[in-house]
């Protein structure tokens, strides 16, 4: 059993508060750091629920992201309806889209690579589908208008109101996935994770159950769609459906611990601010250069710990107690 | 869009000889699925690189085209070789994802090194080759994608008659129906592996030597046909090559009929709709059916 460390609660409070006072020290760029981490933690602990707990891996989640983008921003420059509202709007989309993606492909019993690949199919047709729906602005894509400082319209002066913003949204995502995997709901999860032919002979709807799952993690997703559109001010089919963001969405999960609470946000707390500074170093000169990070990081942790961070993290200590432990009875005898 | 005669015909040429060239892709990809066991979502970035250094023979070089195939495909036979004994050798017994995640990485290096050094670019080698035209009637068909057209057939019935006719060719079939018992029969399984992944790799050698002259090259053009030998991989059914040879075909007539009855890029929705509907229903391919 997963025991938490015995001062975890004051840890994790100390880094709460430091969460929450960090734009009043920090610069401009250090808050674009901070509300990059926050954004892809969000998203990686969004996709860690279907992905990580159920074990259904999805590369192909921007098209809930791309849904939720795409929802609340043509209702907020067409009809003026304010994001905060426009994102559940898209958010109740993009659940009956992963009701019916997760319904097509569970029910016919799709799994690992194919499963993948429906996922990868359905976001790119998405991505060509929306290229050529002039309404939404086709390939060229759509602008949010930037209407002055207005926290209704979730637009703010500078970064820090986005920052509260999603930092409020990762501690809701993350106290939701910690709630749902200690439920009776999330040991049918991973139950359908671990062995889906002994959790169905156990009397687990292992269908409903993986159905539920994506549709959880379409919702999030979409919610955190809205945000990039907002803090981005600047959408197109291939940066919200695309191929980029679906892999940038699970990157951060996988490296962190996938199916675990804590993964996709140690993941992203490690990984993003390298990736950024890196960026900002080479960036005029290699373009593409945190993306090279992102992948030989990947490579590296599939080959050497492929556990992730948390994983790696847990068997070490796994080892130090079973030291620990045969030390005293070596001392007993 | 008006439709006639003329454009129907068209697109009807233009997809076949296209179709031929996915096919190519594809049997690469789906002799290293089916071996292995192993989607390599890096599949496309070889062949990215595959079309740089063809590009570069011919543009810099002066090469012919054609001739850049003695380049390109041991190469990319090398290339496949040591990535394989790098990074997929040491994961080939792990869970099906942790390999999907370790080729999606490799496709991740690639494309951002090739962004690296060539930039964003997009490049077009012009040939000789480039503007032969022949007519047929009101049909415009294009010599290179004539020449990659019979070209992708014979390097795909070569890589055939390897599989079925030759000693090695028995080998790699015979690893990938039931690995223990290749091994009993004294097959060295690990070095068949090695062989079915470099020879996968370096039949996207010969299709960027084909390519070069019609086909543009940039740091995500492998993106497209990565996404396109899945779906002709899938649709043919794994490791069926004569399979592949008519999926390529039916892929390459709905991209090009489709993209002549349907306005934009819209027929690529189409070529992703028939995937999906393939992999829900028909996941074995649609010649499948030996297969579980």
């Amino acid at each position: 059993m997963k025991t938490p460390l015995k001062n975890s609660s004051t840890l994790l409070a100390l880094l709460l508060l430091m969460a929450f006072v960090l734009p009043l020290f920090a610069g401009e760029y250090l808050i674009h750091i901070g509300v990059l981490v926050l954004f892809y933690a969000y998203m990686a602990v969004a996709w860690n629920i279907l992905g990580g707990y159920a074990g259904q891996h999805s590369l192909g989640h921007a098209l809930f992201m791309g849904i939720g983008a795409y929802t609340s921003t043509y209702l907020f420059t067409r009809l003026g309806l304010t994001p905060w509202i426009g994102m559940w709007l898209g958010g109740a989309l993009a659940g009956l889209t992963g009701w019916f993606v997760g319904y097509l492909c569970f029910r016919y019993g799709l799994k690992g690579p194919y499963f993948a690949l429906v996922t990868i199919a359905m976001a790119e047709a998405a991505v060509y589908l929306v290229n050529n729906i002039t309404a939404v602005g086709g390939a060229q894509g759509l602008e949010v208008a930037w209407t002055g400082s207005a926290p209704l319209l979730m637009q703010f002066d500078g970064k820090s109101g986005y920052y509260y913003v999603i930092l409020v949204m990762s501690i809701l995502a993350v106290w939701l996935s910690s709630w749902l995997i200690k439920r009776r709901f999330g040991y049918q999860l991973v139950s359908v994770r671990e062995n889906e032919d002994a959790a169905e002979a156990l009397g687990v709807d292992t269908l409903r159950v993986k159905i539920q799952a994506s549709i959880i993690s379409a919702i999030m997703t979409a919610l955190g769609g809205t945000f990039f559109a907002q803090y981005f001010t600047y959408i197109n089919p291939r940066n919200v459906f695309g191929e980029g963001p679906s892999i940038q969405i699970l990157l951060f999960a996988i490296i962190g611990g996938l199916g675990t609470v804590w993964g996709p946000v140690v993941g992203a707390l490690v990984l993003v601010p390298v990736a950024e500074l890196s960026r900002g170093w080479l960036g005029g000169s290699f373009a593409g250069a945190h993306i090279l990070l992102y992948g030989t990081v990947l490579v590296l942790v599939m080959l050497f710990m492929p556990n992730g961070i948390v994983g790696l993290y847990e068997k070490l200590r796994g080892k130090m107690k079973s030291y620990r432990s045969s030390n005293q009875g070596s001392e007993a005898s | 869009m008006v439709f006639s005669f003329e454009l129907f015909g068209q697109a009807l040429v233009t997809g076949i000889l296209i179709g031929g060239i996915f096919a190519l892709i594809s049997v690469g990809l789906s002799l290293i699925w089916g071996v292995m066991r192993i989607i390599n979502f890096a599949h496309g970035e070889f062949l990215m690189i595959a079309m740089y250094i063809a590009y570069f023979l011919v543009v810099k070089g002066g090469w012919d085209p054609y001739l850049t195939i003695f380049v390109t495909a041991p190469a990319l036979f090398l290339i496949g070789v040591l990535i394989f004994q790098s990074t997929i050798r040491p994961i080939l017994k792990d869970p099906s994802m942790n390999q999907i995640m370790l080729t999606v990485g490799l496709s991740l290096i690639l494309q951002n090194l090739a962004l690296v050094f060539f930039k964003a670019d997009v490049l077009t080698a012009n040939t000789a080759y480039t503007r032969l035209n022949f007519f047929l009637g009101p049909v415009v068909v294009r010599g290179s994608q004539l020449i990659a057209f019979v070209g992708s057939g014979l390097a795909a019935f070569l890589l055939y008659w390897f599989l079925q006719k030759t000693e090695t060719g028995r080998a790699i079939r015979a690893a990938s129906i039931n690995r223990d018992a290749a091994t009993l029969v004294g097959i060295n399984v690990r070095n068949t592996y090695l062989l079915a992944f470099g020879i996968g790799s370096a039949s996207l050698g010969v299709a960027a030597s084909l390519m070069i002259p019609f086909y543009y090259t940039s740091p995500t053009v492998g993106l497209f046909f990565g996404l396109i030998a899945y779906v002709v991989v899938v649709l043919g059914g794994l490791g069926n090559f004569p399979g592949a040879l008519v999926a390529g075909l039916i892929i390459g007539l709905t991209e090009s009929i489709g993209a002549s009855l349907l306005p934009g890029s819209l027929a690529r929705v189409l070529t992703f709709g028939i995937f999906i509907i393939v992999l829900l229903l028909r996941p074995q391919g649609i010649f499948g059916g030996k297969q579980k």
